[in-house]
């Protein structure tokens, strides 16, 4: 397949923009500047492009509730605050093409008349934010951003926002926050941020991955990328494998490649040629599948029909010497660390559980355990202001449902089964 | 006090932003960048620049984990993932490996305030497990041994 979102990794320099421009960089931002912003709305919408960032909403249909009130300043803000764990792929875009992601939410930008963006990027990233900043500055030099892009008319700014540690600030609403100087913490919705958002103005919030898409689609065409994948999910993906592969890294496929052809041809198999024991498919949050599931395809539709989900295509892979326990021990603990403390479920359910995790992973677990954490996960589920809580529930059942003989063996007889 | 170089770096936060309190964390990261930590008195300055309440710019600075406030670091601040990915190849052996060889407990700063050893959660870099990562810099796809060279060169 003909790469699209990782077409100028490993050529040298591919940062620059003298290199983007020289692989047919901008080109699109050209085009859609002549097409009027509808126009592009409706490319998006009719490409089938459906959000990278995890809840795979529909792109063109999010930059279609932007209200087309000229008078009204609206914002586009770049969701770069790549955090779940297993994920990497928007580091992959942003640190080594950041004129993609540019290019992209230039041509967002005039879709919704945006005449600032933000892109939000984990505090960690430095050499990123450096990068895009550079990039941001090339790309203002040569008129592809400021005033009047291309003598279009049209004038954007672009602006790099830095996070500073806190995994909650992907949640679109606290990034909002973030950037208004607040802790990060969730707001009630409604709004939404289409109608109130950043500053109160209308927002549009969209992922790395999800804005890089943009570029290839004014220029391909909205046919070429719903033909590619599933019909339901369609285009490229980026999936991000981890763990026990004898390859792991970035690998750009059609959605819909299975579990199994990703592993076992992109990845060259299992490491050490072990047995496989259980994959997550789409970042911690998503409920693990085993090997009964090695056919499904990596598709937002497909995932929810195994009870997981696509999330950030973040692909974990564990095998057989792997201890389930503790493998939730530290998903579990990487929730309860990054919970906002807004609501009590989470604040105070997901430290519950994992020293719950912790006593039965360290051999002073006790009867009633498996039962207690289970009884949590219900209290939990559905009942937390923002979906960090549903996605510690829903971990911990994952591996509660596939593995629950572990846990129990764990307290029985204060050893791992596996390890 | 902030540092000339640190007001210099807030000014130009505040032209990426329609109001001041956006560049607060812009103006946090400044500070920190001159002495390692954030101390309370830098929070004053930052508020009355940014026309904010002292306890706005604490309530921000104590919520972002990467702030250090009023926790002094070592030159070198080493944060290892222990994370999952990191985790199935083999973190936990790095950062007793990283204990031994610095002598001091994650948390702690050796006593010559080289080095400020600590674990962190997912810092994004999954395909070249195991990783930890020092003051601005990644290193990845690490062992035993590149642990040990890179202590070296910065000692």
């Amino acid at each position: 397949m003909e790469k699209v979102l990782l077409k100028n990794l490993g050529k040298p320099d591919s940062h620059r923009i003298e290199n983007y421009i020289a692989n047919g960089g901008y080109r699109a931002l050209e085009a859609a500047l002549k097409l009027k912003p509808d126009n592009i709305v409706q490319m998006v919408k009719d490409s089938g492009l459906r959000g990278r960032g995890g809840a795979g909403f529909s792109t063109g249909l999010k930059w279609s509730f932007i209200p087309k009130d000229p008078t009204i300043p609206k914002y586009l803000c770049c969701n770069a605050d790549e955090g779940e764990p297993g994920t990497f792929k928007d580091r992959g875009i942003i640190d080594n093409d950041p004129h993609l992601l540019v290019e992209g939410m230039a041509i967002a930008s005039y879709a919704i008349g945006a005449a600032n963006s933000y892109i939000y990027i984990r505090g960690e990233f430095a050499f990123g934010a450096d990068r895009l900043e550079a990039a941001i500055k090339e790309a203002t030099e040569k008129g592809y951003l400021g005033n009047n892009i291309q003598g279009s008319g049209f004038s954007h700014n672009m602006y790099v926002h830095k996070g500073f540690g806190a995994y909650i600030c992907g949640e679109e609403t606290a990034l909002l926050e973030s950037i208004e100087g607040y802790r990060g913490q969730p707001r009630k919705k409604p709004p939404f941020p289409a109608l109130s958002g950043l500053y109160a103005k209308p927002t549009v919030i969209n992922n790395v991955e999800t804005l890089a898409c943009i570029p290839a689609i004014i220029e391909k065409g909205p046919k070429w990328f719903s033909s590619m994948g599933p019909e339901k999910s369609p285009g490229p993906k980026i999936y991000c494998v981890s763990g026990h592969v004898k390859k792991p890294g970035l690998y750009e496929l059609p959605m819909g490649t299975t579990v199994r052809d990703l592993i076992f041809n992109h990845c060259g198999g299992m490491l050490k040629n072990r047995e496989l024991k259980a994959v997550i498919p789409g970042g911690v949050s998503a409920p693990m599948l085993t090997t009964r599931d090695l056919d499904t395809p990596l598709d937002f539709d497909s995932l929810a029909a195994k009870g997981s989900m696509l999330g950030s295509g973040a692909v974990i892979v564990m095998d057989e010497s792997t201890c389930m326990v503790k493998m939730a021990l530290i998903i579990n603990r990487f929730f309860s660390h990054e919970s906002c403390g807004k609501c009590t479920p989470c604040r105070d359910g997901t430290p519950w559980l994992t020293n719950i995790l912790k006593r039965i992973e360290g051999g002073q677990g006790r009867q009633g355990d498996v039962e207690l954490l289970e009884s949590l996960c219900t209290n939990i589920f559905g009942r937390t202001f923002c979906p960090l809580g549903d996605g510690a529930v829903m971990a911990l059942r994952g591996a509660l449902k596939n593995f629950r003989d572990e846990f129990q063996y764990h307290i029985d007889h204060k050893k791992c089964m596996a390890s | 006090m902030l540092s000339e170089r640190a007001k210099k770096e807030i000014e130009a936060a505040l032209r990426k932003y329609p109001n001041r309190k956006s560049a607060v964390m812009d103006a946090l990261r400044a500070a920190q960048k001159d002495k390692g930590h954030i101390a309370k008195d830098d929070m004053d300055e930052i508020a009355s620049i940014l026309e904010m309440r002292s306890v706005e710019v604490n309530a921000a600075a104590a919520f972002y984990t990467m702030y250090n406030v009023d926790r002094p670091v070592g030159k070198y601040h080493i944060q290892v993932c222990r994370n999952i990915s990191c985790s199935l190849l083999g973190a936990e052996h790095l950062i007793k490996h990283m204990e031994r060889a610095l002598s001091i407990k994650t948390g702690e700063t050796t006593p010559d305030k080289r080095f400020t050893l600590s674990t962190v959660e997912c810092l994004g870099s999954c395909g070249t497990a195991p990783m930890m990562q020092i003051n601005d810099d990644y290193h990845e796809n690490l062992t035993e041994a590149k642990i040990d060279e890179l202590l070296k060169k910065l000692e």
